[in-house]
């Protein structure tokens, strides 16, 4: 019997359990053909990690859920998940989420899940993919309604966590920057982007490539700027 | 029947007999050539051009008719140039003749020969009869006497220059010869030339004027040939010669003779720049006027008047950077010395409202940055306006007037807006004097309350404080605010005690004394009516103002120089635990007495003001400018705005930088997703 499908959750709303018909963006094998007792199985996991009143996996039971993976908390691997499932609310999945990501990643047990995580963060850093990921942890980060930027506290932490293992020289003296300046209390999407931009392209630490004149975000600009005062 | 086949002597013969007679027709008056009579040659010609081979003449005939054109430019055009290249006239006259005669002929020549154009030429590729025209008429006959008709234009030209009346059109037709020859021809054979002609004239006059005569009189002078060079463009040179021409004659002025032009002009005046740029900075600073300052006054006018008067010397340069550099970053200076400029008059020369006006447009002039100039000049126009300093109404409006010529754009629209607020006030007041004589309460108030309405955000914003009123004030601002309400309704009408005046009577021992103060000041005093003594506390209790406006207000009415209240302890400052005492000892010489409160340096104040109006100013500019273009990149879209915004200030790359990505987060930009460095209006 297929699934009815309603209305398509938007971001930041209440957490539903009515089914919503969230795509897919990577085709798996098997979407939305499978058989009972298969679902009952990815339903069951769910329902272990989920709170029982609300119907979704809150903040405690992604702790859980880490700790049956045996990944930190704060590991880049559960943001890489909420990315495969494209969840709207940090701290939150829900069970069209959840389906959406286990099904991807054909896992139904907790021993499937985390064996699937390598072959995810592959996937996930695929260049392509990669980009995608970057914007999408900044906007995770959006907890509030209409929250467009993200606190210099959140984003030294958001930076290590997503390109720490990439671009550690980059981050580590950006990271140190921000928190010596005063100017920007705030950063916003176009700003992250810009500094995920400029690890890729700008040669660092000579930066030997970088034009004030460029169209570079003004924050980068100063950094740039900063930096070249510590290298005299 | 076979049509007559003409044999090639017999039609060439027919043929040339015609040319023949189009030539004569050039030389002496004979009846004109028929169209019957061209018809017949043409006619001529296209047999013998269609005859079957061998009789297919074509090729013949294209030679002979281009034989006869060169064998005409030799015989007859050349030598009858030569005859007339001893006068200047008569050889530009005959050139004109002869081209004029020369155009016509391949006319015709081309007319009669058209079948042979049409189909033989562009057959063998050969040049048409017009080209081989033309390529004769330039080889053979222009290439010969070229240079002497170069000579006889330029010899015209300098006599010309000498006052010699010449006749233009006859120029004007020659010059477009050249032209139609072609206009390599008339740059490299006449332009050239004639731009070394006038330099070696006017390097020779120059020379002489220089030595001669005051410095005065050589900038007239350049003037004066400048503007002739400029008519002499408009009359017959072409249009393309003349920023050459400008460039030329005022490098020969100016740029030639600097050094003593400078040498000229510190003799005669005694002026230098770097002193003046001394003096200036000085002054400004001086509190003190001295005679100095009248020097300068007369040097900064003449100075004006030498820059101001002479495009020669206008853009040129060494004075406008020498200028500019000596002035620069003081626009505050600038405008500050302009407000006291005009409210003080030197000594006993007493400086005319003309030359006042002339200062002011002139330092307005070497402004750097127009618009802090312009935010400094209108709070110090402000504050003449208010308290009544200075300067008529009528001299003022002149020089908005005058400064609003010089500057586009938006620099004098608040200001002139201030003193019609000023006007339309005045009105205002007569009336609520009418009001208030008619008014027909129990009771009337009091005291007289002249007030003045500004119009919000015409006007530079004054702090002001809150204070209790005395209720004979009270009184007075509800009477005007009923009064206004007749008038306007739903006005809000905000109180600036901080500008307002009061005339308080002060009943001293000696004498009584008229004492001028601010609101503020006379609300204070007024406490001193009901009680002699009164301790900081009960002041600041009764009149609810902050500490340190309080401290300031009472500071000016005890530690100044008149000192209408008595503080116990008699320390420098004013602290909490003073008590104030009525000074009924207190006397001056004059029965009024004006009581100062120091003001507030509001220097970084008005930069702000003119930062925040900068960023508005960008932000409109680039969403203007987005609007249209709907896409652009980085450089494009700073070299746009930069142009757009120049004639107030320049804004630099990373200030626009930092108000697109404002835009972007409000949502009027984005950053094109390929290509980071172009950006998109966001509908």
């Amino acid at each position: 019997m297929p699934r009815s499908a309603s209305k398509t959750s938007k971001k930041r709303t209440q957490p539903d359990s009515v089914t919503s018909s969230a795509t897919d963006p990577v085709p798996s094998a098997s979407s939305k053909k499978k058989s009972c007792k298969e679902m009952d199985a990815t339903d069951q996991l769910f329902y272990k990690y989920a709170n029982t009143s609300s119907g979704v996996i809150d903040p405690e039971g992604i702790e859980k859920l880490c700790s049956s993976l045996k990944v930190p908390h704060t590991d880049i691997r559960i943001l890489m998940l909420a990315w495969r499932m494209k969840a709207a609310r940090q701290g939150y999945f829900t069970k069209a989420e959840w389906r959406i990501a286990l099904t991807a990643l054909k896992a139904d047990t907790i021993n499937k899940l985390k064996k699937a995580l390598p072959e995810l963060e592959k996937e996930v850093r695929k260049p392509l993919n990669f980009r995608d990921f970057y914007a999408y942890a900044f906007k995770y980060c959006l907890t509030e309604e209409r929250q467009r930027i993200l606190e210099i506290e959140t984003i030294c932490k958001l930076l290590d966590m997503v390109l720490g293992s990439t671009f550690r020289a980059q981050v580590d003296y950006f990271v140190n920057y921000l928190n010596n300046q005063k100017e920007y209390k705030a950063i916003d999407m176009d700003q992250w982007m810009g500094f995920y931009r400029f690890c890729n392209e700008i040669s660092f630490p000579d930066m030997i490539n970088y034009n004030l004149e460029h169209s570079w975000p003004c924050i980068l600009d100063n950094f740039f700027e900063w930096m070249r005062s510590k290298q005299a | 029947m076979e049509p007559k086949i003409i044999d090639f002597e017999q039609g060439w013969d027919y043929i040339e007999t015609g040319i023949t007679a189009m030539k004569r027709q050039f030389e002496v008056p004979v009846p004109e050539i028929t169209p019957e009579h061209i018809l017949d040659l043409y006619t001529a010609v296209y047999k013998m051009c269609t005859q079957r081979s061998p009789h297919d003449f074509s090729s013949q005939l294209y030679q002979k008719c281009c034989e006869t054109m060169e064998e005409y430019m030799n015989s007859t055009v050349l030598p009858a140039l030569n005859e007339k290249l001893g006068d200047e006239y008569m050889l530009l006259r005959e050139l004109l003749k002869r081209w004029s005669n020369h155009k016509m002929l391949v006319r015709l020549l081309s007319a009669i020969f058209h079948y042979l154009n049409r189909y033989f030429i562009v057959r063998e590729s050969l040049p048409s009869i017009e080209k081989v025209g033309m390529g004769y008429f330039r080889d053979l006959v222009y290439n010969k006497i070229q240079c002497k008709v170069r000579e006889a234009v330029l010899a015209l030209v300098d006599k010309e220059r000498e006052g010699e009346d010449i006749d233009r059109k006859l120029m004007k037709r020659v010059l477009e010869f050249y032209v139609e020859i072609g206009m390599e021809r008339y740059e490299q054979d006449f332009e050239t030339f004639m731009l070394k002609d006038t330099a070696s004239y006017y390097s020779r006059k120059a020379s002489s004027w220089i030595q001669e005569d005051s410095i005065h009189d050589y900038i007239f002078k350049s003037e004066q040939c400048l503007q002739k060079e400029k008519e002499r463009v408009s009359h017959y040179l072409h249009f393309s010669s003349e920023p050459n021409l400008v460039k030329v004659v005022k490098h020969e002025f100016s740029v030639v003779h600097e050094n003593q032009i400078l040498e000229k002009t510190h003799a005669e005046r005694q002026i230098s720049l770097g002193p003046l740029a001394k003096i200036f900075k000085q002054h400004v600073t001086d509190t003190t006027i001295n005679a100095k300052e009248q020097v300068l006054i007369r040097k900064v006018i003449e100075l004006h008047e030498m820059y101001m008067v002479t495009e020669c010397f206008q853009n040129h340069t060494l004075f406008h950077k020498d200028l500019k550099r000596a002035v620069a970053g003081s626009d505050a200076l600038l405008a500050t010395f302009c407000d006291r400029i005009i409210l003080k008059k030197w000594g006993s020369e007493e400086l005319s409202d003309e030359d006042i006006e002339k200062v002011v447009i002139f330092l307005a002039y070497i402004s750097d940055e127009k618009d802090i100039f312009a935010e400094f000049y209108r709070k110090k126009l402000a504050l003449r306006l208010l308290l009544n300093r200075g300067v008529s109404d009528d001299h003022e409006r002149s020089i908005l007037t005058k400064l609003k010529q010089q500057n586009r754009g938006q620099f004098t629209f608040k200001m002139e807006r201030m003193m019609t607020d000023l006007t339309l006030s005045r009105e205002n007041q007569n009336s609520f004097k009418e009001y208030v004589a008619s008014y027909n309460h129990v009771a009337k108030p009091g005291i007289g309350l002249t007030v003045t309405l500004l119009t919000s955000g015409i006007w530079p914003s004054y702090k002001t404080f809150g204070i209790n009123l005395p209720n004979e004030m009270v009184k007075c601002i509800e009477v005007f605010k009923e009064f206004y309400e007749t008038k306007t309704k739903g006005r809000k009408l905000t109180w600036i005690h901080s500008l307002g005046t009061c005339h308080v009577n002060g009943q001293f021992d000696q004498k009584p004394i008229e004492l001028i103060v601010s609101t503020h000041q006379a609300v204070v005093l007024l406490l001193f009516n009901t009680k002699d003594k009164l301790s900081y506390n009960d002041i600041q209790t009764q009149l609810n103002v902050g500490h340190e406006d309080l401290v300031w207000l009472l500071y000016s009415l005890s530690c100044g120089k008149y000192k209408i209240l008595i503080k116990e302890p008699a320390t420098e400052t004013v602290s909490r635990t003073d008590v104030f005492e009525f000074n009924s000892k207190f006397t001056a010489r004059m029965c009024r007495v004006k009581i100062p409160l120091p003001h507030v340096n509001d220097r970084k104040k008005v930069i702000e003001d003119v930062d925040k109006d900068r960023r508005y100013a960008i932000n409109a500019t680039i969403v203007r400018i987005m609007k249209g273009k709907k896409a652009l990149g980085l450089q494009q879209l700073v070299s746009e705005c930069v142009e757009q915004l120049n004639q107030m200030f320049k804004p630099d790359i990373k200030a626009i930088k930092m108000r697109i990505e404002d835009l972007i987060t409000r949502d009027f930009l984005e950053r094109d997703r390929e290509n980071p460095n172009i950006f998109r209006y966001l509908a």
